[in-house]
């Protein structure tokens, strides 16, 4: 099967009902993408699929087929979310942080605070009680 | 992740059609939708089937149209697709509502009306607003189209008329009038599963459906006709305590549940008073 | 050049996290992240009662291909070394349980891994479960001061209570992970392990004299709250007992299920209290009684008890004083380290106490806390004496007034809205002389390009590497970007104690900030890469040195129990629907005085943090117990809270330098997770419902209102 992943194409023979988490972090290589229920819950799996945030534990992979998959690898290291991560110490342990990111990238631009809580609802995050990560997010719009 | 995933196997139909031919004549098979469920009980390693029907490439099913004066969803509609689509908000704004508060933006985004129906957890928010909405569902086999009212759709815990070689092909909403009105009562404020789920119209007959008080969601149909005829509250409540069979399980109690149903049934109708018909 | 540099100041100012940018772009390394080559997977089979034998062990699988450890394989001892030596690493006979691990595979196939079956034959006997009916007390405390009777005497009013607290899951968002690599005629454990040396210790008790060499490394941890204190000890043996028998590598990931059954959870206490006051609302007499529920082995049950018990009257002057806690055996998984060590529990029996003392006598619930708040020079229920940086009745008439207390409690009377407060104090470190007896060690190194730090002390996410980073460099006069730190690996770094107590700062801190003088001292004028390319290897250990006032007794729990507290004082406003009995958090003020914040933004990121955790236990946070496994081991049913259930958070820090600590610094870490609870269930009392217990979930505060008059 083919999909794009980070802008790349790639071609892979995997199991079809494989879970994408499993297939990005496993015959990918790419293990920032982190498993924290394996249950839709946590959010911490989050990658973007044809811009929409989705978990990749809850994702069959050949539901992938021929879309566009975006991990935190696809952002590089000097995204203006990253960097407000940074700052601002949106990420303690930082377990959630690569699916935060990505959930935050589908705000859309200078959202409020209302909406990024909505928005960022299904994304557990443990230890900072979330208000370094709202600060984050408005550094970076 | 419980289950062994190289061992499944999954058929790719190229249209409805290929599909329901596949249903028929290689099935038994399981739909896919946007897996939100399904994977969750593949993670679990609590999922019988091991043959699997991709519905998700099935793009004329993800539609959202006005045919006359009905509102038609396709069974493949996701949340994010009900909370944007202005003929939901316009014809049926506690669909758009129940959509917001199911999970968080990720299940949202895969989560489907019809995978939330066939799924028939009494606790299924959309379910209720179907429910008063009196919808129709739509069920396709290769030779024919049956059209279900929602009343009858559901048989028992889990139970549903559809067939094993049937889809959910859609939703058919007709107008609905009168004042609409949803609550889900799920103590975390996102990505909760309802412990009592509310939906109702007041218009020149009420109509109120309830989630996680009973095996499938109910109508209230005594309590419907006690307020239409102009019973009081106290003569509602009494007999929705009749209507409702909720349980104590591991979210919540049947005490709790009974009493939160009175309640928001009261809080309905004083909220929607006075503007109705 | 040394005028330049001892001006760069990196204690006090938020600097860029030593961690940072991997975990913003997904390049941290985290446990399950590693591979090795051969690497086998783990998989762990468990009891299924709570309570009887095992009888027999089937496998139901062709083994070919298969690594199976049970008891037998053990060459050393079958216990988890810790306090005592209670806990075996596999059942052999006695399952005391449910979900007691009893059986290890492998196989490089994950699938063929979990297809596996496994009957085990168990013979069940009668499980006990209430702590109260438990024969069998893992350790019990006494702490008397003054002379209860004669304090009741005195008083005139008495007023009694219980409280009680429920189990709280750690939920840290990575779930247990470790891998043990066969390397160089040892054994190398990998691991998201908040202390290392533990490990180190119980892997070396149970792999005996098999094993050369024993060494273990710390890999990125994805949250840790106390839940990866004592418990990854276990797993490491485990994955290591696998590697042994294997000869390849073997991971051990617990998925979140399997995480959420087994592992340890915070003790659920009972507290009873008994007290006396004057007319005026001054204590006379505190009779406090605390139960813990150890659950099935010891672990840290006995510390747990000592720091719950040692705060359990809360920071109030009292003349008389009795504490008698105890932590009782049952046939649930083992309670273990969380965030708080049972001051979240007693903090929360005192502070609903007042609140419902001030009720009773109808006085104002500041005054009443004001009154009897603890001030320099006042004793403690040990008989200590806090310092000049005691800074309750500051904390409290900071958050007072900060969050409109008076004007809104009288605002929000009859409506849908309460707003209460809670006092909290939290002492930092071991308790005691259990830092003397630990004598941490760190070490600093000169490095080609500045130096480098190596010490136990692990990142949680917490900032260590930030913080010891900021206080080297600045007591060295170097900037902070010259400082390196060493990820946590037993075969270099020092034993600088766990990383718990909220000792990591103030602790670890202090003995590296003093190691920085002595290298300072040593370089002259020269930098450390100058004088590392001039003079080779420089590298200084420094250890922990006991301030010389301490004094403990042990045995009677008298005296300097802590050598420094940090102090709380939350005030949360509810809203409550009284259709759906859902209590929101609507806004939480948190002043906390901590003695100086060495990173603002980490310190403001701890109590933002920690506050929401104490909201989730206070309100949504429910283990449910049937027959001794917990019931909704699932992120769904097991709920904490997501960005819509917190609220307006305002934090204050203040500070009022503990000279002990380095830069004025006090423990932090935990002090935050005391507050909320009570707070929140005292503002639920202004609404009119009398919850005694947490998690007030809306089932209870339902039941609660109906009760109430
Ligand atoms: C974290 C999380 C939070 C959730 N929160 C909520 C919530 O708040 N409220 C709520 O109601 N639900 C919730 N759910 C459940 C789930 O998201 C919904 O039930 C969703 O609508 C299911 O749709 P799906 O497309 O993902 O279904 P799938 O998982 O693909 O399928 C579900 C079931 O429906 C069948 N099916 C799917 N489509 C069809 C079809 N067209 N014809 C016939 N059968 C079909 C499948 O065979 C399967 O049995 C949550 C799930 C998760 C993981
Ligand atoms: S791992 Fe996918 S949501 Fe938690
Ligand atoms: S930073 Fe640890 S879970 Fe979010």
């Amino acid at each position: 099967m083919r999909f794009t992943l980070n802008a790349r194409e790639v071609e892979l023979n995997v199991a079809p009902l494989a879970r994408l988490l499993d297939v990005l972090r496993e015959d990918c290589g790419l293990t920032g993408t982190k498993e924290g229920c394996g249950e839709g819950e946590c959010g911490a799996c989050t990658v973007l699929v044809d811009g929409e945030a989705v978990c990749a534990c809850l994702v069959p992979v050949a539901q992938v087929e021929g879309a566009e998959v975006v991990t935190i690898e696809g952002l590089g290291d000097d995204h203006p979310l990253q960097r407000a991560f940074m700052d601002e110490v949106g990420a303690q342990c930082g377990i959630c942080t690569p699916g935060m990111i990505l959930t935050a990238i589908t705000l859309g631009p200078r959202p409020s605070l209302a909406k990024i809580r909505r928005g960022l609802a299904g994304n557990l995050c443990r230890c900072t009680g979330y208000e370094a990560i709202y600060r984050a997010i408005h550094r970076a719009s | 992740m419980r289950t062994a995933v190289s061992r499944l196997e999954l058929l790719q139909p190229r249209s409805l059609q290929h599909a329901l031919r596949m249903l028929r004549d290689e099935g038994p098979l399981t739909p896919l939708a946007g897996a939100t469920d399904l994977y969750v009980a593949v993670n679990f390693g609590t999922l019988d089937s091991t043959r699997f029907l991709n519905l998700w490439g099935l793009e004329p099913l993800r539609r959202i149209t006005l045919c006359g004066d009905t509102l038609r969803i396709g069974a493949l509609a996701t949340y994010t697709s009900l909370i944007r689509s202005r003929l939901v908000r316009q014809r049926l704004p506690i669909l758009a509502r129940a959509a917001l508060e199911v999970g968080g933006v990720q299940i949202q985004n895969r989560g489907t009306l019809g995978g939330n129906v066939a799924n028939a957890s009494p606790a299924g928010d959309t379910l209720p607003v179907l429910a008063v909405a009196e919808a129709v569902v739509v069920l396709r086999s290769v030779d024919r189209e049956r059209r279900v009212p929602f009343a009858e759709f559901y048989t028992g815990y889990r139970q549903t008329v559809r067939r094993p070689d049937e889809l959910i092909v859609g939703l058919e909403i007709p107008p609905v009038e009168g004042r609409q009105w949803f609550r889900k009562v799920g103590t975390r404020a996102a990505q909760a599963i309802s412990k009592v789920v509310i939906a109702a119209v007041r218009g020149s007959s009420p109509r109120i459906a309830l989630g996680s008080v009973a095996p499938t969601v109910i109508r209230l149909s005594q309590v419907e006709h006690a307020l239409g005829a102009g019973a009081g509250m106290d003569e509602a409540v009494h007999r929705l305590d009749q209507d409702i069979q909720p349980i104590d399980d591991l979210r919540s109690t049947a005490d709790y549940r009974r009493d939160v149903a009175g309640n928001l049934l009261q809080r309905f109708w004083a909220e929607t008073g006075g503007l109705s018909s | 050049m040394r005028e330049i540099r001892s001006m760069l100041n990196a204690v006090g100012q938020s600097v860029p996290r030593k961690d940072g940018i991997g975990k913003a772009t997904g390049q941290a390394r985290y446990a399950d992240d590693l591979r090795f080559p051969g690497m086998l997977h783990g998989r762990t089979i468990r009891s299924t009662i709570p309570c009887g034998r095992l009888a027999a062990v089937r496998l139901g699988f062709d083994p070919a291909g298969f690594t199976v450890v049970d008891h037998r394989d053990i060459p050393g001892r079958n216990v988890v070394t810790l306090i005592a030596d209670d806990q075996p690493c596999l059942v052999e006979r006695e399952i005391r349980h449910v979900a007691e691990p009893v059986l290890l595979l492998a196989h490089e196939n994950r699938e063929a891994l979990l297809g596996a079956s496994v009957a085990l034959e168990e013979e069940p006997a009668e499980p006990v479960f209430d702590p109260e009916r438990s024969p069998t007390a893992f350790k019990t405390i006494l702490i008397e001061k003054g002379d209860l009777a004669a304090g009741f005497a005195e008083a005139d009013h008495v007023v009694e209570g219980t409280y009680c607290t429920g189990h709280q899951e750690h939920v840290y968002i990575e779930p247990q992970a470790v891998i043990a690599v066969p390397e160089d005629g040892g054994m190398t454990v990998y691991g998201s392990i908040q202390c290392p040396f533990y490990a180190h210790r119980a892997l070396a008790v149970i792999l005996g004299d098999a094993v050369a060499r024993v060494r273990v490394i710390q890999t990125e941890t994805g949250g840790g709250f106390g839940g990866k204190e004592e418990y990854p000890s276990g797993i490491a043996a485990h994955a290591a007992l696998l590697a042994l028998k294997s000869d390849r590598p073997v991971k051990l990931i617990y998925d979140r299920v399997e995480d959420m059954l087994a592992t340890t959870k915070r003790h659920p206490a009972i507290v009873r209290h008994r007290t006396g006051l004057t007319r005026d609302g001054r204590l006379v007499a505190m009779d406090i009684e605390v139960i813990l529920d150890g659950g099935a082995y010891q672990t840290l049950s006995a510390v747990v008890l000592s720091r719950g018990s040692i705060h359990a009257a809360g920071p109030y002057r009292c003349d008389n004083i009795r504490i008698a806690a105890r932590a009782m055996f049952t046939n649930t998984p083992p309670n273990g380290a969380f965030r708080g060590f049972g001051a979240p529990q007693t903090q929360f029996g005192v502070e609903v106490h007042m609140e419902r003392i001030a009720e009773a006598l109808g006085l104002d619930p500041v005054r009443l806390r004001e009154r009897n708040l603890l001030r320099p020079g006042d004793t403690t229920a040990t008989g200590q004496r806090v310092g000049q940086d005691c800074a309750a009745l500051e904390v409290l008439r900071t958050a007072v007034r900060r969050s409109g207390f008076r004007r809104k409690r009288k605002a929000y009377a009859g409506t849908g809205r309460g707003i209460g407060l809670a006092m909290y104090w939290h002492g930092s470190g071991f308790t005691g002389s259990g830092e003397l007896k630990l004598a941490s060690r760190a070490t600093i190194e000169l490095t080609a390009t500045g130096v480098r730090v190596l010490t136990s002390s692990t990142e949680l996410g917490q900032g260590t590497r930030t913080m010891h980073a900021q206080i080297v460099a600045d007591a060295l006069g170097v900037p902070y970007e010259q400082v390196e730190v060493a990820m946590p690996d037993t075969g270099l770094v020092p034993d600088s104690g766990p990383t718990v107590a909220s000792r990591t700062c103030m602790v670890v801190g202090r003995i590296l900030q003093r190691a920085a003088e002595e290298i300072r001292a040593k370089l002259g004028d020269a930098t450390p890469a100058e004088y590392f390319r001039r003079h080779g290897p420089l590298a200084v250990t420094g250890q922990y040195e006991q301030p010389e006032w301490i004094r403990w007794d042990e045995i009677d729990y008298r005296g300097d129990a802590y050598a420094a507290y940090a102090w709380g004082c939350d005030v949360v406003e509810v809203e409550l629907d009284r259709d759906t009995w859902e209590v929101r958090p609507v806004r939480v003020t948190v002043v906390n005085e901590i003695g100086k914040a060495i990173h603002p933004a980490l310190a403001r990121g701890q109590v933002e943090g920690g506050t929401v955790q104490g909201l989730g236990y206070a309100l949504l946070e429910r283990v449910v117990m049937r027959n001794g496994a917990m019931a909704n081991a699932q992120l769904t049913n097991y709920i904490i809270p997501t960005t819509l259930d917190t609220p307006k958070l305002d934090v204050v820090l203040l500070e009022h330098p503990y000279d002990g600590g380095p830069f004025g610094a006090k423990g932090l870490g935990e002090l935050p997770i005391d507050g909320p609870a009570p707070a929140v269930v005292n503002a639920i009392r202004q609404l009119g419902i009398d919850v005694r217990g947490i998690p007030a979930v809306p089932e209870a505060i339902r039941e609660a209102a109906c009760a109430s008059p």
